[in-house]
């Protein structure tokens, strides 16, 4: 049995090669934000308010192409809706908890921390403090999210755009997929999921983040039922 | 106005992570449904990545000799055999400058 001490610790280090893409890409949030006019003090508090890298930047990117509030917020609540996913799969993990903790630590609920954290729960479901992983991966992400978008904002695009950063967000999500490929079922969804994003790319509010998930979860159910 | 905007847009993520941890019991999702959510990484993350890597800034498909494709072949084939992450990320990223940088400068 690990104490909660030495979840958390594990949480931090599970997470923590991630960071090698969340930096720049916070970096790069910061900066845009300012570039696109906005008060610095409103840049950084959406990452404390939002904290959700790309929902942060459409927001103020649809907010400066002069779209109105409505649009921004919608846009917001579907890239984010994703996350009615991971919670759906962290529930079975978390039901123990008391009321107030789940309402606590779902605040640091995040793409990489729940990939992580996800993983570890599968391996060591008796577990009794099994949170305190999820709140080391959460916190770190939060910690490094809040000094890289401050970065961004203050010192300006430092890390120069040519060097095309942007690029570490998919590599750090193959990095999380790329061992279920070896599973055939896996990697049909994976795949399904993909050409959706691709195909549903110009649905409006990005709702192809939404879109192409619910179809590769609709397809793994139905092999789910030919495997019977 | 803005400052209301990111308020509203704050909660309304905030409820997108809360709602499924804080209201759903383990007795209401079924043997099926759990089944299936098994799935969601696979599910999901590949609609981050692909986009990132297919289609460009300008919202249209990338040339199938783009440096973004050859690097996340190899990030694919690092990152399945080293099982590391720093691994997968790095050499895709070395991969995608050497081609931005040396093979197409």
């Amino acid at each position: 049995m690990l104490s909660k001490k030495q979840l958390f610790t594990r949480g931090m280090l599970d997470i923590s090669p991630h960071m090698l893409s969340v930096i720049p890409f916070g970096i790069i949030c910061g900066a845009i934000g300012v570039e696109l006019g906005f008060d610095p003090y409103l840049v950084y508090a959406m990452s404390i308010i939002i904290f959700g890298g790309a929902s942060q930047i459409v927001f103020l990117q649809v907010l400066s192409g002069g779209a109105s509030s409505l649009v921004a917020v919608t846009s917001v609540g579907i890239i984010n809706s994703r996350h009615l996913l991971y919670g759906a799969v962290l529930s079975e993990y978390l039901e123990k908890l008391s009321l107030i903790k789940k309402l606590l630590i779902s605040y640091f609920v995040v793409d990489q921390g729940f990939a992580e954290s996800n993983k570890f729960f599968k391996k060591n479901k008796n577990e009794q403090y099994l949170h305190y992983h999820l709140i080391g991966t959460g916190c770190t992400m939060w910690v490094c999210w809040q000094i890289s978008t401050l970065s961004g904002i203050i010192l300006g695009s430092f890390v120069p755009a040519e060097l095309g950063l942007k690029f570490t967000i998919p590599l750090t999500f193959i990095a999380i997929v790329v061992q279920d490929l070896k599973k055939i079922d896996h990697l049909i969804v994976m795949i399904t999921c993909g050409l959706s994003s691709l195909l549903f790319f110009d649905a409006p509010f990005k709702s192809y983040i939404i879109i192409a998930p619910v179809i590769a979860l609709f397809v793994a159910s139905l092999l789910l039922r030919l495997k019977k | 106005m803005t400052w209301f905007t990111i308020i509203i847009a704050g909660i309304l993520t905030y409820f997108t992570r809360m709602t499924m941890i804080a209201l759903i019991d383990r007795d209401m999702l079924g043997d099926k449904i759990k089944a299936v959510l098994e799935y969601v990484p696979s599910a999901v993350f590949p609609a981050i990545i692909f986009p990132a890597i297919f289609i460009n800034d300008y919202g249209t498909f990338v040339q199938m000799n783009d440096p973004k494709i050859f690097g996340a072949i190899v990030a694919v084939i690092v990152g399945y055999f080293s099982k590391n992450i720093i691994a997968t990320i790095i050499s895709g990223l070395i991969s995608y400058w050497f081609l931005i940088f040396i093979v197409f400068n």
